[in-house]
């Protein structure tokens, strides 16, 4: 019977595991709870929340811009537009034989996938704080939200890319066939979510109490960018160059070019991809880690 | 049978929170090294945050906002949370609501746990009402099927149904609470978490909060509710805790409670004299002697219609001149009413060293009905010095009624407008 009321008088503080038994709690709230405790439970009982925080992010930035949504595209077509001019026609850098504008689309397209989930994670935390210091939800949300949001953008660009080589084909310009590479594109792309997702919970976590890093992400990515193949493919690296060890020690080089041999048809070396690999677990798990240290005692310090 | 001891849905034990005084701005790596070689030259950290009147022997100190507080609170139970001004109330709600955690002590729940500790939270501007009740509502914990089936209820209860596909960034205020609060009020949760929030909107709207709160506390749920309006908490709760300094003081049944709470702290003092220099009010360079109220008429009640006089008496130990006594009048929920120092008038008058004595006069026709309190203290070339909060208080009489009108009036001010009114045609 459950009535059966043992005298509460009798319960001692300390008789915590028989209490525990006999009671069942859905909110425990205690001062520490081990960092590496992901409540994915919680996560996904606040799944609505990921799917109207990604909605927002999709469709309230472009409110008030006259192109809207068209700037998914517009955004990467020009960079690409900009680079194919300055390094693929003035400093010749780009893949022989392959057209310098879809040559510079096929880099550009991963790269800003990645650098748009670092900076738009890095500012989660400071970006809520007004919420976070007054609703209780999982803290991973919001990143977990512009990553997602950040994927559907790259998918747009993606396709777009696709239409874009495929006019290359048929109007006779190129003949684009990339291939059964093309088979690899899922796992790059979970390769440069993980790591992009790990180091942007890395910076989110140490901008909450250093503010200085916000800004110097900014010049972190964009240098990081020039130590990847985006605007040159490895191949035009020569092997004695100086800056070779430095673009192989990026863990994004091997993402970059395998996504460029999914896209391209190019072949590049893809047991590479196990330095990527190791790194995305490493950053996932310190992101995760730092992350939730942080939230603990977020709402005491903004 | 309904004793179990699952009937039990909150369950507290030991909770305390600490804080560190002081040391919360430094958010830049600049800052930190500021900090440094601050602390290395033996010199005030400059990164402090300014005005917060932390005494700088105590910087880095930690101190407890909330300490050793346990209780229970039972299904369908309305517990009310009582205490001043950094009493630990919001603090407390703080812990309930997840927001931050607890530095010792475990908190338990049992059901879907909801707060209101404001209302309106995680509005998009750029998105409309209606996708902002979808936003708001995922943000307090709904699912979407839920919100749904609720969305006409919440329009409805909103008020705001020609606008609720304009942007919210185009609402007024007033608005954005109403379709905040209107989106709260469906949420259903087993255990509701609600501060003060009737204070919002108009005196219709507030009405409505009122009856949801009612509904919820007599549809079974459990409500935790912190506020400093002893008539609803008396008309609410069926017990209160009464926290004080962090620490509980009480936590019985309401009337019991309310009345202890009422009566340690409204307790109405027209006169109060310090003889002993030891504990007056005051510091090294001055200190106060008495403060006193009276109604100008002579009569023993505070009217509307009458004028009120006060008196100070200060004594100036060293400070020439320029030492100037000030007075604060607050109301009852520790807003400043207004400030008055003798410079109001009497710029021309040199305190100089000995007994002073200040009389001065709050005109007649001007407090609504209410209770006031003076904070009465001292300022030396135009910086603070010290006060006495609550030396003396008073409470101003409703004057008769004369209309239909049977509620409170409200604001702090009663002024004697006058209308003017013509008939156009």
């Amino acid at each position: 019977m459950e009535g059966q009321n043992p005298d509460r008088g009798d319960m001692r503080p300390e008789d915590v595991t028989g209490a525990a038994h006999a009671e069942q709690w859905d909110v425990i709230i205690a001062p520490t709870s081990p960092w590496w405790r992901l409540n994915v439970r919680e996560i996904w009982k606040y799944r609505d929340l990921l799917r109207v925080m990604v909605q927002r992010d999709l469709t309230a930035i472009y409110k008030q811009t006259i192109l809207g949504p068209l700037w998914q595209l517009l955004q990467p077509l020009l960079t690409s537009l900009m680079f194919a001019v300055i390094f693929g026609l003035m400093a010749r850098m780009s893949l022989p034989g392959v057209p310098p504008l879809l040559f510079y689309m096929s880099g550009v397209v991963p790269w800003t996938f990645f650098s748009s989930i670092i900076n738009r994670t890095s500012t989660t935390l400071t970006g809520n704080a007004a919420l976070m210091t007054k609703v209780y939800f999982p803290r991973l949300i919001p990143p977990m939200a512009t990553t997602l949001s950040t994927a559907v953008s790259f998918g747009i660009q993606l396709t777009f890319f696709f239409a874009f080589a495929l006019f290359y084909r048929f109007s006779g310009a190129y003949a684009w066939s990339p291939g059964a590479a093309v088979l690899m594109l899922p796992v790059l792309i979970i390769l440069m979510v993980v790591l992009a997702f790990g180091s942007g919970l890395i910076v989110a976590a140490l901008t909450t109490k250093y503010r200085d890093l916000g800004f110097l992400i900014g010049f972190a990515v964009q240098l990081l960018m020039y130590m990847s193949p985006v605007i040159f493919p490895l191949s035009r690296v020569e092997t004695n160059s100086p800056i070779r060890p430095i673009i192989e020690a990026n863990p994004l080089t091997p993402v970059i070019e395998g996504f460029r041999g999914a896209l391209l048809g190019t072949s590049p070396d893809w047991t590479t991809l196990w330095y990527p690999a190791v790194t995305a677990v490493v950053l996932i798990i310190t992101g995760l880690a730092l992350f939730q240290r942080v939230e603990r005692s977020y709402a005491d310090v903004v | 049978m309904d004793q179990g001891r699952n009937d039990i849905v909150v369950r507290a034990e030991g909770v305390g929170k600490r804080y560190r005084l002081g040391t919360t701005d430094r958010s830049q790596v600049a800052d930190e090294f500021k900090a440094f070689v601050a602390r290395l030259r033996g010199k005030p950290d400059p990164t402090m945050r300014i005005g917060a009147e932390v005494d700088p022997q105590r910087i880095g100190e930690h101190f407890w906002a909330l300490r050793d507080v346990s209780f229970e609170v039972r299904r369908g139970e309305v517990l009310g949370i009582v205490g001043r001004n950094g009493a630990g109330k919001s603090t407390l709600l703080k812990l309930l609501s997840r927001i931050t955690l607890p530095t010792e002590g475990m908190i338990r729940m049992r059901g879907k746990v909801s707060s209101l500790l404001e209302v309106g939270t995680g509005f998009h501007p750029e998105l409309t009402g209606r996708q902002n009740i979808y936003l708001n509502g995922a943000i307090l914990g709904m699912r979407r099927a839920e919100v749904t089936a609720k969305l006409d209820e919440i329009i409805d209860f909103s008020g705001i149904v020609h606008h609720i596909d304009t942007p919210v960034k185009r609402y007024s205020s007033g608005m954005r609470v109403r379709l905040g609060f209107a989106v709260a009020a469906h949420l259903e949760p087993e255990i509701l978490i609600v501060d003060e929030v009737l204070s919002v909107g108009d005196a219709e709207f507030q009405r409505k909060c009122m009856g949801k709160m009612k509904d919820a506390a007599t549809s079974g749920r459990t409500v935790l509710f912190v506020s400093h309006n002893m008539v609803a908490m008396r008309s609410l709760c069926q017990r209160v805790l009464w926290l004080d300094g962090g620490r509980e003081r009480m936590n019985g049944p309401v009337q019991e409670v309310v009345d202890a709470y009422l009566g340690a702290y409204s307790e109405d003092r027209s006169e109060v004299v310090w003889d002993d220099p030891a504990t007056a009010p005051g510091n090294e360079l001055a200190r106060l002697t008495h403060v006193r109220i009276k109604p100008a008429s002579g009569g023993e009640f505070f009217k509307w219609q009458d004028a009120i006089d006060v008196e100070v008496g200060l004594e100036n130990l060293k400070a020439e001149n320029e030492l100037l006594p000030f007075i604060a009048v607050v109301s009852e929920d520790e807003q400043v009413v207004f400030n008055t120092n003798l410079r109001e008038n009497r710029p021309d008058v040199k305190v100089g060293i000995g007994t002073h004595t200040f009389r001065c006069r709050f005109p007649d026709h001007l407090f609504n009905a209410g209770r006031f309190r003076l904070n009465v203290g001292v300022s030396y070339r135009a910086a603070f010095q010290f006060q006495a909060d609550h030396a003396v208080s008073f409470e101003v009489q409703e004057p008769p009624r004369d209309s239909a009108w049977h509620e409170r009036r409200r604001g702090m001010f009663r002024l004697p407008i006058a209308w003017e009114h013509e008939r156009i045609g």
